[in-house]
């Protein structure tokens, strides 16, 4: 599939425009509902890439679940602005050394991305058909990495059981 | 025509909106968002670097770090439920101490 540069760079602008919008919120109730914005672009930037198992789950997983679970924090805490209180200060040769790290390590990024020079995507329909099928996931997930997929149950039973345990009232 | 640095210079740019929501926040909240940002676009860098070599590793790795997210949400939403019955602020600067 030949990628057309319209959609990228609209997905794009959705996604970086509302990820600012997050962090540039007073209001959690407002970054969360803009983050939603900017997974829904991510999701078509995933079916661009021809991965559209990848889109589903962005939807339905992090959209639907996880989105969700913090709309129930926001509300249930009822902190709707930041406090104003000023933090601790910073000494300014922080502020400086951070600039300067920055853009060093934004130099390193430029520099490493220029090695790689143009490298287009390959528009091979075999190679396009067999990444974007549900059943190619399903049986790498199954065999190559199932391991991997059984300590991930490990993981969210502790996770499930550490957060009943960490936000129980205590008696 | 639309080409792998372009998917690569766009996670850059969301990991560090990001970074610099972690540093720049005083809100528990928003913290925990921009680290989901962050998550976000390396799962972009996967599935594009998948897409680039071919191979379904990409999308498979984008599964494991949604699942390790959800997790992290559901603790660290608990964590900071927690610190919220104990201080009424949700200021990471109001939690400095190990003990109270």
């Amino acid at each position: 599939m030949e990628m057309n540069q319209l959609p990228f760079f609209l997905f794009a602008a959705i996604a970086v425009l509302a990820s600012l919008g997050v962090v540039g919120q007073r209001n959690p109730m407002h970054s969360v509902l803009l983050l939603i914005v900017s997974f829904g672009a991510l999701a078509g930037l995933y079916v661009l890439l021809d991965a559209p198992f990848s889109a589903v789950t962005q939807i339905i997983v992090y959209a639907g679940a996880i989105m969700v679970l913090f709309l129930f924090v926001v509300m249930l805490l009822n902190a709707h602005t930041e406090d104003d209180s000023p933090g601790a200060r910073r000494e300014p040769w922080v502020y400086r050394a951070f600039v300067v790290v920055s853009l060093l390590l934004g130099l390193e990024v430029a520099w490493a991305l220029s090695g790689l020079g143009l490298a287009s995507f390959s528009t091979d329909p075999g190679t396009v058909s067999s990444i974007s099928s549900v059943a190619t996931i399903g049986v790498a997930l199954f065999t190559k990495h199932s391991f991997a997929f059984e300590v991930t149950s490990i993981l969210i039973l502790v996770s499930m059981v550490g957060a009943v345990v960490i936000a129980r009232k205590e008696p | 025509m639309v080409t792998l640095n372009h998917f690569l210079i766009l996670s850059g740019v969301l990991f560090a909106i990001g970074t610099v929501g972690v540093f720049l926040r005083r809100n528990l909240i928003t913290i925990l968002l921009s680290i989901e940002i962050m998550l976000n676009a390396v799962n972009l860098t996967f599935v594009a670097t998948g897409r680039y070599v071919g191979t379904v590793d990409g999308q498979i790795i984008t599964f494991f770090v949604m699942t390790v997210a959800a997790a992290e949400a559901a603790v660290g939403l608990a964590l900071v439920i927690a610190l919220f019955r104990h201080r009424e602020t949700l200021s990471p600067d109001a939690f400095t101490s190990l003990k109270w």
